[in-house]
């Protein structure tokens, strides 16, 4: 006989930055099954975006997630340059190159702050203020180049909305460089330390047949071995004129998305200065759109936790008819059941985070299953059950006047 | 201005909680503890569990779900307490105004001390209010 215990984390958890709530269910120190219940950061963005002008709804996308802001304005207008007729055929050639720059810092910076959050999960403290002190320049750079830290606010229908300066681009040149010592570092800690070894390695895993099934995309499936990456598959921005490589791991444990992870940071850098010394001097960096025509189009972009998927529908006037995202993390974060599962409750909260889910992207509405009449109820809601029934029976002993 | 009012400016510690955000505030805040801002010289620090809380710090749009969860996170909150909005959608809801799954705005619901706006605020705003608001505490306003 099994005595299945329920361990709840969350909606608040220290060790969660955004609202959400697992359920851990044990037998022992063996996670037997897990659930996951979202929708405490639901804002409804889809239906947002179809009162907004095409113009207007980068602002909006890039507020689904401050990691990836600059994946959803990306993947949403090379969705609307889908239906004007591709990314290639009407996007200026200076802006292919600062778009492809956007989006390789934005990795940068995605990669080293999971680094740093799996090093906090793991107890070494040292790795999280290191890894978040390595990201400042990378932020430093944005500053530069958008204005702002975070929500860059960049990408627009037809071009990008800001010109790299020429000035800036030796500046940038210099804090990338400096930027590496500091990434030989954790490659360095992350291969040689024992202990981070000894704890990484074989947990959490998921077999490039588990990862096929569950359809897991980015790093979480290049460390099962996967070999797919959107850069490469369905090029867009410059990536198919620069030189670079896909990294892909074999063991799918989480030692290997870590060590994807750092070695994607090696590449980003050389794409990065591959477009700075590419990039045309001089030129137009917005096409002038004013019309999208009728039509449907997707786009697709490898944002750094895999792929963005965007859908439009055009009907004509300056509103999307239908506007459907599908964030990275929505395939990924249900790859925890079978990766956790199996595994010991002192690892679960690794392998969660392992996938570098952000729930923001994934936000659905959560939709109670009627059907097999199960409710989730905390203590609150028994004391509730509780107190009605006393007055039931208050009202059936003394009437209903009472 | 009596003893508890006065134990609440010397070391601020803080919760931090993302009722409906979008990361990025909740990134700015953690980016406050890391070296370059170091915001724990101050005193101030992040912790665990909101029964040693002396300042809540919210983000986000109010997510109609999450702001049952939040009401009950503040009764359990020891008080004196410092409410700060965080983030122009807490202050004001931002663009998310409109959506169907956003509730009341955050000083409808709790009493807000101070306001933090930006998208996300800076670090050095964080940082700035905050002490702001310790130094008007201290005055005993």
């Amino acid at each position: 006989m099994s005595h299945k215990i329920i361990v709840p984390i969350g909606p608040y958890h220290p060790l969660q930055e955004e609202p959400e709530f697992f359920q851990l269910y044990v037998e022992g120190e063996k996670v037997v099954d897990i659930d996951i219940i979202i929708g405490y950061n639901h804002r409804g963005i889809e239906k947002l975006s179809e009162s907004k002008h095409f113009d207007q709804v980068p602002f909006l996308v890039e507020r689904i997630c401050g990691i990836c802001s600059s994946s959803h304005p990306y993947a949403y207008v090379l969705a609307v340059e889908n239906i004007l007729g591709g990314e290639f055929n009407i996007v200026p050639e200076k802006s292919l190159f600062i778009r492809t720059i956007i989006d390789e810092l934005q990795r940068i910076h995605s990669h080293l702050l999971w680094l740093g959050l799996v090093g906090h999960f793991i107890g070494y403290n040292t790795v999280w203020m290191w890894a978040w002190k390595f990201r400042e320049p990378v932020l430093d750079m944005f500053e530069m180049v958008t204005g702002n830290r975070n929500n860059y606010a960049m990408f627009k229908v037809g071009g990008v909305r800001r010109d790299i300066k020429d000035d800036d681009i030796p500046q940038i040149k210099k804090m990338l460089d400096e930027l590496l010592p500091g990434i030989d570092l954790f490659h360095g800690a992350i291969m040689d330390d024992p202990i981070i070894k000894m704890r990484l390695k074989d947990v959490g895993r998921l077999t490039r047949q588990q990862a096929i099934e569950w359809a897991v995309v980015g790093p979480t499936a290049r460390a099962s071995g996967v070999n797919i990456d959107i850069r490469r598959d369905e090029p867009y921005g410059s990536s198919d004129r620069l030189d670079w490589k896909v990294i892909i791991e074999k063991d799918g444990d989480i030692f290997c998305k870590t060590v994807v992870r750092i070695l994607e940071l090696y590449e980003s850098i050389s794409l990065i200065r591959q477009c700075l010394d590419k990039m045309p001097k001089s030129g137009i960096i917005d096409a002038d759109i004013k019309d999208i025509p009728v039509g449907e189009g997707i786009g697709r972009v490898e944002a750094p936790r895999g792929e963005c998927f965007h859908y439009i529908v055009s009907d004509g006037t300056n509103r999307p008819l239908r506007h459907k995202i599908r964030s990275p993390s929505f395939m990924n974060v249900a790859s925890d059941k079978v990766a956790a599962v199996g595994g010991t409750i002192s690892d679960a909260t690794l392998t969660l985070a392992a996938v570098d889910p952000c729930y923001c992207c994934t936000e659905r509405v959560a939709v109670i299953n009627k059907s097999d009449n199960s409710k989730i109820m905390n203590g609150w809601d028994l004391i509730k059950l509780s107190q009605d029934k006393t007055l039931k029976l208050k009202e059936s002993y003394y009437g209903r006047s009472k | 201005m009596d003893i508890r009012s006065k134990a609440l400016t010397k070391s601020i510690w803080v919760f931090h909680m993302s009722v409906g955000s979008c990361n990025n505030c909740d990134i700015e805040i953690l980016d406050c503890f890391t070296p370059r801002h170091d915001i724990e010289r101050f005193g101030i620090q992040l912790i665990g569990s909101v029964r040693h809380a002396d300042a809540l710090l919210i983000t986000g749009a109010m997510n109609k779900k999450a702001i049952v969860r939040m009401k009950k996170v503040y009764e359990q909150t020891a008080k004196p307490c410092v409410v700060v909005a965080c983030g122009i959608c807490a202050c004001s809801q931002h663009m998310f105004r409109d959506s169907y799954n956003v509730g009341e705005p955050l000083d409808k619901i709790l009493p807000v001390d101070l306001y933090i706006p930006g998208c996300p605020p800076k670090p050095e705003a964080i940082i700035s209010g905050i002490l702001q608001l310790v130094n008007k505490m201290k005055k005993g306003k």
